[in-house]
């Protein structure tokens, strides 16, 4: 079923996302961290991620991510490190500045 | 002989263990979510008593990556440590498991064809952390043990909504086996509706919600038959991890009493909370 607007996680994805997910998964090591924020590009290139994937986390496109195979809560991972929260990253996705996301939410503060 | 004392339904979310940590328990947009556990950890503490928690959770990615992925994953182990998933780990104590209970479960499971994956070493995420201290104390340690049992509801193809209500059940059998008298709960967590991916992120669906908080209690048989693409449509694609709610309610009996019920929807989850009896 094709859901629109929905990118539903499934092995060909898992497959395309390969390089980039496993970049993010590396980031719960603090080490890894703190050599990721040193020098953006050449952690990326530790890792095989497409040019697609190593522009989009460049230019902080983070709908293309997704669509390039990201797994959202990797994508968390990556908005830890570089300090982008998930909402914020939502809020780009949805096509919003992070203020008119928040205006569509029941509670605007329970961020 | 074990037994088991009482079903629980509990969302999960980061930023509730983060509202947590920070102390905003009684903030005006937080009050309405932290205040519908209170009376329910009260009730596990002088009521329920329970030995250890089985815990029905999902790793978010954190011990487990997209390398290899176990459908069904059975924690093995006498304690399990806090993960660090990015921002650093939560500062709660290292969560305490009951090995022997967990090796008995892991044999009566596979007895029964329900096949697992057994984790001796497993670091735990959100997951389960984030409804834990809501339910039970750890000041300075966890006043109960845990088994965490972990569902993929992360990569596609998941286990259907049928699969997990009869592990459940399964669940309880290996539990009533048991030769100790030991005294379980069993959490079923995860959803309600959200959506954390692409333009449509954000979804929630509170009346999808009422409903399952419903339906949980009367009707789980057909819950079991809602499919994955139901769900992702109706609730949005994350709330598809409401399938491991129905791992808690396989092994409750099949008609319960439901004693506490929180719903709470402030950003982009349907946080429900659901408590229940054997009836
Ligand atoms: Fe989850």
């Amino acid at each position: 079923m094709d859901i629109p607007g929905t990118y539903v996680f499934d092995i060909p994805r898992a497959r395309r996302g390969y390089g980039f997910n496993r970049m993010a998964y590396s980031l719960q090591d603090p080490a890894n961290r703190a050599i990721y924020l040193e020098d953006e590009l050449a952690y990326m290139r530790r890792f095989e991620l497409s040019e697609a994937q190593v522009a989009a986390v460049q230019s902080r496109d983070w709908l293309t991510l997704i669509k390039e195979g990201a797994n959202s809560y990797m994508l968390m991972k990556l908005g830890a490190t570089i300090g982008v929260g998930h909402y914020h990253q939502g809020a780009q996705e949805r096509g919003e500045s992070y203020e008119e996301f928040l205006a569509t939410r029941n509670v605007p503060g329970a961020t | 002989m074990g037994k088991i004392v009482a079903g629980i339904g509990s969302s999960h979310v980061p930023g509730v263990g983060r509202a947590y940590d920070l102390g905003r328990q009684e903030s005006p947009a937080w009050k309405p979510l932290f205040d519908g556990y209170v009376p329910v950890k009260k009730w596990l503490e002088e009521e329920i008593k329970a030995d250890v928690a089985i815990v029905v959770y999902n790793d978010h990615g954190t011990a487990f990556f997209f390398d290899r992925v176990p459908t069904f994953a059975l924690g093995t182990g006498d304690v399990y440590p806090i993960a660090d998933e990015g921002w650093g780990p939560r500062p709660l104590p290292p969560v305490p498991g009951d090995s022997d209970l967990s090796a008995h479960i892991a044999r009566s499971l596979v007895e029964d064809e329900f096949d697992i994956t057994m984790c001796y070493d497993m670091p735990v995420d959100h997951g389960l952390l984030t409804p834990l201290p809501l339910l039970w104390s750890h000041d300075p340690e966890w006043n109960v043990k845990v088994i965490p049992f972990a569902v993929n509801v992360l990569l596609h193809p998941l286990p259907t909504a049928l699969r997990c209500f009869k592990i459940g059940q399964a669940i309880r059998r290996a539990v009533e086996s048991y030769p100790a008298d030991t005294r379980v709960a069993i959490v079923g967590t995860g959803g309600l509706s959200h959506q954390l991916n692409g333009e449509r992120f954000g979804f929630l669906a509170p009346d999808f919600d009422k409903e399952w908080l419903d339906r949980i209690v009367s009707d789980p048989e057909g819950l079991t038959k809602l499919s994955h693409d139901e769900l992702m449509l109706r609730a949005g694609a994350e709330a598809v991890e409401v399938i491991m709610w129905l791992v808690m309610r396989g092994a409750m009996s099949p008609e319960v009493v439901e004693l506490h019920r929180n719903y709470y929807a402030p950003l982009v989850t349907g946080m429900g909370l659901i408590s229940m009896v054997d009836a």
